[in-house]
């Protein structure tokens, strides 16, 4: 008799998600799916509205990463004014984004991957949260939580709003920065570089142990995409993206956000909301890719900063050539977190950065525009239509999520694969097909939910709908 | 007092105050330091009554009547805050807030919106009546302002200030009810409208209906105190 399993919610993930595992007549997994239920609409009701709103309306999507969709919504305007902000207003850009990656990175891996790596993917789930952590290692618990206010502080001080802030609009940002508030974030600075180390050196230690999860999370070749710098660099806010092919050959470069929809097109499946981005010229599925904190690291050659490049040459001798293996998003995501606290030093350097000049002025200049920007889970971006007014006839949102949509699916797959037999499974079974989906850290496009203690309700159905067994935490 | 004036006395929430004849209840109301909340009155332009929300009880009176356009007489009895104004002038914030769409977290306003502010200061804690959210469309065609109609709540402050200050009556009332729709001139876009392009409508507009292009995205307080002086200078002309 052929049965589904079906994990709703997912938890520890940022937005609701619902994987399902469908098992043949032997028990073996015949197929796996990771659901997003949710619909938003966003794309739909930004029609007719100014332009110009478009930043701060399309910020109000995630309250975990609402910079990304600032910085893109806001480069997508300027495409549509034809116009270079000043320097100063894209290096000030440049570490507010910086500050959400090592927000949303230091919440994905302390408080929602790291209860798995510390306390073990079988541990007792009533245990198994940040809380946990913190009891078990209070030193990295502490790191975790402190990482995560140095970026929301950075945030609060720049744009005046730890969450939403309306500091970025078309042209540049509202305000130049306060030479106060750069001695603040400055001085933020020291304690940062020693947490962002436990979390390295403890990694570093464990990363070993889980050899077996790093086998079937979802370990597959793939493409993989993200910005990079003309000088081979890591990038999160300008630079143009490259899409490497799973032994790291160059299959496209310099593309800019102008040039994504005619190399990336999206799939949609009747089981999500979210849609599944693939490389047209090699078309869906075979085109699916890989972005984020892995994609980054194995496309970029150097990270531009010293201790990072340290780390950077480290973690490409995991593989020869692209890591490909899911797991090491979070490896990838530590170095990405030191790198912005070594970005955002070198940017506060900058001897232009309390520069008043912070903003550039223009009305309408293109019916069209497109504005690109790595999230801290891989490429966004935001293209939109106008009329000759300003007000927004279309708009589309490719988001980092949808991108690695079929990668999430098809690592879900394997792990179901190569841990559920004969119909059999554990809650740490289900907990490794959860863990999967968390590597990835998607942000189911949407804001912030509560999670940790949402229930986690697992039911066995038979095809007649009879419920077989059911798990409840 | 000069001879000649005619002094009335009266009370308002169990004051004894003074005014001059043809003065208002709002006028005294305020001369005392008594508040009665208001929207579509403005220092500096003719009172139309529009809002609502300035309605006091008269002693005698079963009817409520509106501060800003009721003239006092003699041993009036005024009462400003009895639990049924503040039960209506909430409903009437409540209509407000569900005519249109009003998000305050994506508006230019918000901040800086006198019908947020009044929510706020009248204890609007939320809404009972289902919202209608009207499809109603947003006019960009002027070179530097934008009116989005689903923030405007009708005080028809932009018309007075056009009408009576501006003197160019570019702007209008257009429909019944709550079908009406501020148009200007003969219902054309704003941009090839007569503007003279003063600013004064979006100045005295109490929410973000009517807002300058280049605040987009950062404070955008509006400056109404203009008004009376302006007058005076032109009175003393």
């Amino acid at each position: 008799m052929s049965q589904t399993i079906t994990i709703d919610p997912v938890t520890r993930l940022e937005g609701h998600g619902k994987v399902t595992i469908h098992l043949d007549e032997q028990g073996q997994v015949s197929d796996a799916h990771f659901h997003v239920t949710q619909v938003r609409g966003f794309e739909r009701f930004a029609e007719g509205r100014p332009f110009y709103e478009m930043p701060s309306l399309m910020a109000r999507i995630c309250g975990i990463c609402p910079v990304s969709h600032l910085i893109a919504s806001a480069k997508a305007c300027e495409a549509i004014m034809s116009i270079r902000i000043p320097h100063t207003a894209a290096q000030l850009r440049r570490m507010l984004n910086l500050a959400q990656m090592v927000q949303s990175h230091a919440l994905s891996f302390f408080h929602l991957s790291s209860p798995d790596l510390l306390l073990g993917l079988d541990s007792d789930p009533a245990q198994r949260h940040i809380f946990g952590v913190a009891a078990a290692r209070p030193e990295l618990g502490r790191a975790g939580i402190a990482l995560r206010r140095f970026g929301q502080h950075i945030i609060e001080l720049l744009g005046n709003k730890r969450i939403h802030p309306g500091w970025v609009i078309p042209g540049g940002v509202t305000e130049p920065l306060a030479a106060a508030k750069r001695d603040e974030i400055l001085a933020m600075i020291p304690e940062a570089y020693s947490n962002i180390k436990i979390a390295l050196n403890w990694y570093k230690q464990i990363a070993d142990s889980f050899q077996a999860e790093i086998e079937v999370f979802a370990n597959f070749p793939s493409l993989f995409m993200g910005l990079i710098n003309e000088d081979e660099s890591i990038e999160f806010t300008d630079g143009a993206l490259r899409i490497i092919d799973a032994k790291g050959a160059i299959i496209e470069d310099g593309i800019t956000a102008a040039r994504f929809t005619e190399l990336i097109g999206e799939a949609v499946e009747p089981y999500s909301y979210t849609k599944f981005a693939y490389y047209k010229p090699l078309g869906y599925p075979q085109g699916s890719y890989r972005v984020g904190p892995l994609a980054r690291l194995n496309i970029a050659q150097t990270m531009g900063t010293p201790l990072a490049d340290i780390e950077l040459k480290q973690f490409k001798l995991i593989a020869l050539g692209p890591v490909h293996s899911s797991f090491h998003y979070h490896h990838a995501r530590l170095i990405d977190i030191l790198y912005g606290i070594e970005k955002i030093e070198q940017i506060l350097t900058d001897p232009l950065i309390l520069d008043k000049h912070v903003r550039a002025t223009a009305g309408v200049n293109r019916l069209e525009g497109a504005g690109q920007a790595e999230a801290p889970r891989g490429t966004l971006m935001h293209n939109y239509k106008v009329d000759e007014n300003g007000l927004i006839t279309w708009a589309n949102l490719v988001i980092a999520t949808g991108q690695n949509n079929n990668a999430m699916n098809r690592g879900v797959l394997q792990a179901a694969r190569h841990y559920i037999k004969d119909g059999k499974f554990t809650e740490g079974i289900l907990n490794r097909v959860e863990a999967v989906v968390r590597t990835f850290d998607p942000c189911l496009s949407c804001s912030s939910h509560a999670f940790g203690q949402m229930p986690l309700h697992i039911a066995l159905v038979s095809p007649a709908g009879e419920v077989l067994d059911t798990v409840t935490r | 007092m000069s001879p000649g004036v005619d002094v009335k006395t009266l009370v308002i929430d169990g004051k004894d105050v003074t005014g001059r004849s043809g003065q208002t209840i709002l006028e005294i109301a305020r001369e005392n330091g008594i508040d009665i909340p208001t929207l579509c009155h403005l220092d500096g332009l003719g009172d139309v009554g529009a809002c609502r929300l300035c309605l006091v009880e008269i002693k005698g009176s079963n009817k409520l009547q509106p501060a800003c356009v009721t003239t006092v007489f003699e041993s009036m009895e005024v009462s400003t805050q009895s639990d049924r104004l503040l039960k209506h002038r909430r409903t009437i914030l409540e209509l407000l807030f569900t005519e249109r769409n009003h998000i305050c977290s994506v508006c230019v306003a918000n901040g800086n919106c006198e019908l947020q502010s009044l929510g706020q200061s009248q204890g609007l804690t939320h809404v009972r009546l289902p919202y209608r959210n009207p499809d109603l469309h947003v006019d960009a065609s002027h070179e530097r302002f934008t009116i989005d109609h689903n923030r405007c709540i009708l005080c028809t402050r932009c018309v007075r200030v056009c009408a009576e200050i501006e003197g160019a009556h570019v702007w209008d009332v257009m429909g019944r009810g709550i079908d009406s729709m501020i148009i200007s001139d003969l219902n054309d876009p704003w941009g090839e409208s007569s503007c003279t392009r003063c600013g004064k409508c979006v100045q005295v507009c109490p929410t973000g209906a009517l807002f300058d292009k280049s605040k987009v995205g950062e404070a955008h307080p509006k400056y109404p105190d203009f008004l009376p002086y302006l007058n005076l200078m032109r009175e003393a002309k």
